[in-house]
């Protein structure tokens, strides 16, 4: 029996396993946060006890739906799949008796019933996500019963390396985290590069704050990694790969080290894969907590026990990486997408998406948004679709005033821009960038200042100290913005923020100073009216900036109640019972707990 | 170094060099061997720094070096429970700064600090990937979501109970 032979029977024997009646229950770190684990139990007591109930419990990854999490889903062939959320053990309770014993659905908890509109995964295409909150991601069985493997096997049982390239290269897809470079031409120089001994690094260095899809993509599918990261490493003529893993994600590490054991035991990593004589070995190694080893040389120097400190570029990774041999270095993302191609061939996914920008695309939706969660869509969709339709508005009737888009490195789309495609160049082209995804939605509530200020506090934070234009450049910056949201800005100082800005983007060494400019940019673009409030009126139109704001009470629906002048921690309210109570600015510190106490909404912040 | 190297200490300090011998003479051992190391004192004091120095043959300012650069590393030790506040941007945006306000004034301490009774140890922490439950916090392995700045009192408590 050949190797490929033995991947099919392992496929049928798991296909068999599946099809049978299913739940699976979502277990990355929101579900579980979210209390997914006491479901997982319940469950189980539930289905010793129903003897009649022939179902099989699955530990599975997230479907992306954080705001509907814990949750499970119900698959019964023949049926669609019922998806349950936000459940409580007794709901389970409930469906397990109902749905699972009688087969009665429980309708009033299902996410069609309890949204207002059940279709956010029929709107999505799911490519990179396609297995997460599908499979069992400690099963490798259950990721070889979805075509697990067989991309691998493919490769190495009948691709020349050339052709591999060729594919990646003709699909069009281009890396998931952040800059956006063709992958295949990376793949093509680091197969060209001379150097025997080549290595493949898988940067899951997932920095940005707010972005959150490789988590997932760990959590819920990382054989999807593995095989890709062998598949490039044939590809290239490497035969040792690196996954670099943000400490802060125990539950992926945990996950991809039972992955990587797995696969070697099936003979799926290691020596002579497929008998082609093709030898792949794999390692985590952890980050330890800085953003600036998302950047590749950074990356490398902290794999190799460094400092995680960029250096300058070329000689690049493809010529000259880890231990100064000719390296490889993809986003995660990236990577899940490289099976699929594949598979389904290069035309299959520049099908999908824009002229420049093949494929589909992770986004986490964060902030002030209804739907918080991971999508995917293809290229190209409107930042409409994706903030109205699929993610279902902003919360308490508010207004929309921006996506920011990119992280540290990105800026912020105005709400005048929500038609824009989303897709790698139009959103440079808008002063913002794709970046690997997060999507922070804002309203009315939040000051752009402030955005800004928060970007650069973190970007002052991270700077790993090597280039004056960085180190120094994003503090004087910070400093600036301080000022002007304490009030103390002057009309110059958004005029010398400009200047800076400059000269950090253009002297920076590496891409975290580079782009740092970018958030303070792109709202001195979009909201230099919120600037010039804070410097000229000093006045923080959005109600956020603490020195700015005043807090007085509307004489006309004043009732007298007291409850204000009661929760003053600084008695700064003063009045009588029945009697119009009046806030003495001096003494008050604006805590704004008179404002949440109020009965009548009788207390403004300007 | 008699401070540090307690009674108690002394098998850990065994387990130090057994971890040292094991990563000795391989390329990239240094972080791995202070991420263990921590793991074992809770952090990274100098005369552990001194040890893994001598061990590796690196020199002890690369050592400082490395473990000054990256966040996770600490040369305090903490408190029983570190409270992790996430000030990732999702988590902001949804009112993190309130949360943490919250706790440092319920603790009566700043960020990095230890209550008195080493209770307690408050971080600043970057996005944990949990956005959509911002705001968050961790306490040890525990997360805690869509946080309000009202709920943190219920939730120290059952840690000052010793729940």
């Amino acid at each position: 029996m050949t190797r490929v032979e033995a991947l099919e029977q392992i496929k049928q024997r798991a296909l068999a396993r599946m099809s049978k009646q299913r739940v699976t229950v979502g277990l990355a770190t929101c579900g579980i946060a979210a209390g997914a684990e006491a479901l997982y139990d319940t469950l189980q007591r539930e289905l010793t006890e129903l003897v009649n109930a022939d179902v099989e419990i699955t530990r599975a990854g997230c479907v992306g739906l954080c705001k509907y999490e814990p949750m499970l889903e119900v698959h019964t062939p023949g049926q669609p799949t019922t998806t349950y959320v936000n459940l409580t053990p007794a709901k389970v309770q409930r469906i397990a008796r109902e749905h699972l014993a009688e087969g009665r659905v429980v309708t009033e908890y299902t996410l069609d019933h309890l949204s207002n509109d059940g279709s956010i995964l029929d709107r999505q295409v799911r490519v990179a996500l396609r297995n997460c909150g599908v499979i069992d991601p400690e099963s490798i069985e259950e990721y070889i019963a979805m075509d697990g493997y067989s991309a691998l096997g493919k490769v190495l049982t009948g691709m020349s390396r050339e052709a591999v390239v060729q594919l990646v290269k003709d699909s069009g897809l281009r890396g998931r985290g952040g800059g956006g470079f063709p992958t295949g031409m990376k793949w093509q120089f680091t197969k060209d590069a001379v150097g025997e001994h080549k290595y493949v690094v898988c940067n899951a260095d997932e920095g940005d704050p707010g972005a959150f899809m490789d988590r997932s993509v760990l959590e819920g599918d990382p054989h999807a990694v593995i095989e890709a990261m062998a598949i490039a490493a044939y590809a290239v003529g490497a035969s040792e790969g690196y996954i670099y893993v943000r400490a802060e994600y125990p539950l992926a590490i945990e996950r991809l080290n039972k992955a990587i054991l797995q696969a070697k035991e099936l003979g799926l990593l290691g020596e002579n894969l497929f008998d082609s004589g093709f030898n792949f070995d794999l390692r985590l190694k952890l980050g330890s907590g800085a953003f600036v080893c998302g950047e590749e040389t950074a990356l490398i120097a902290s794999i190799e026990g460094q400092r995680g400190m960029p250096r300058p570029r070329p000689p690049f990774p493809a010529n000259k990486g880890l231990w100064q041999k000719p390296t490889l270095i993809n986003n995660v993302e990236t990577f899940t997408n490289v099976p699929q191609i594949i598979l389904k061939g290069a035309d299959w996914f520049a099908d999908m998406g824009t002229a420049k920008s093949k494929g589909t695309k992770v986004f986490a939706l964060g902030g002030k948004i209804n739907n918080t969660g991971l999508i995917e869509v293809p290229m190209g969709t409107s930042l409409r679709e994706v903030i109205y339709n699929i993610g279902g508005g902003i919360p308490e009737g508010k207004q929309f005033k921006a996506a920011q888009t990119g992280g540290p490195s990105g800026g912020c789309i105005p709400a005048s821009l929500v038609d824009t495609p989303i897709e790698y160049d139009s959103l440079i082209a808008i002063g913002s960038m794709m970046g690997s995804g997060g999507m922070i939605v804002m309203d009315e509530d939040n000051c752009m200042v402030d955005v800004a200020r928060f970007f650069l506090e973190f970007t002052v934070d991270e700077s790993c100290g090597k280039c004056p234009p960085c180190r120094v450049g994003t503090r004087r910056m910070l400093q600036i913005l301080e000022r002007i949201t304490q009030g103390e800005g002057t009309e110059e100082d958004i005029a010398k923020l400009e200047e800076l800005a400059a000269g950090v983007k253009a002297g920076s060494l590496c891409g975290l100073g580079q782009s740092a400019p970018n958030p303070v940019l792109s709202t001195l673009r979009y909201f230099r009216h919120e600037y010039e409030a804070h410097v000229k009126e000093k006045r923080c139109p959005a109600g956020v900036c603490k020195s700015l704001l005043q807090y007085s009470i509307d004489p006309e629906t004043c009732r007298g109640c007291t409850l204000c002048a009661k929760v003053c921690p600084t008695g700064a309210i003063y009045g009588k019972v029945k009697e119009i109570h009046v806030i003495d600015h001096d003494a008050c510190v604006k805590c704004g707990a008179c404002e949440s106490k109020c009965p009548f909404n009788s207390i403004s912040r300007r | 170094m008699d401070k540090v190297f307690t009674q108690e200490n002394k098998l850990k300090l065994a387990k130090l060099h057994e971890l040292i011998s094991e990563y000795r003479g391989q390329p990239g051992a240094l972080i791995p061997v202070l991420q263990q190391a921590q793991e074992l004192f809770g952090y990274l004091p100098r005369e552990v720094q001194e040890i893994i120095a001598e061990g590796l043959r690196v020199p002890l300012t690369e050592v400082f070096g490395v473990v000054t650069f990256y966040s996770q590393f600490t040369m305090e030790p903490k408190g029983k429970h570190t409270i992790g506040v996430c000030l990732g941007t999702a988590c902001y945006v949804r009112g993190a700064q309130l949360v943490l306000d919250e706790i440092k004034q319920e603790l009566g301490i700043e960020v990095g600090e230890t209550t008195a009774d080493g209770l307690f140890t408050i971080d600043a922490t970057r996005c944990i990937g949990a956005c959509g439950l911002a705001p968050v916090i961790t306490i040890g392995k525990d997360v805690y979501g869509r946080l309000k700045p009202q709920d943190i009192k219920g939730i120290l408590d059952k840690y000052r109970t010793g729940e």
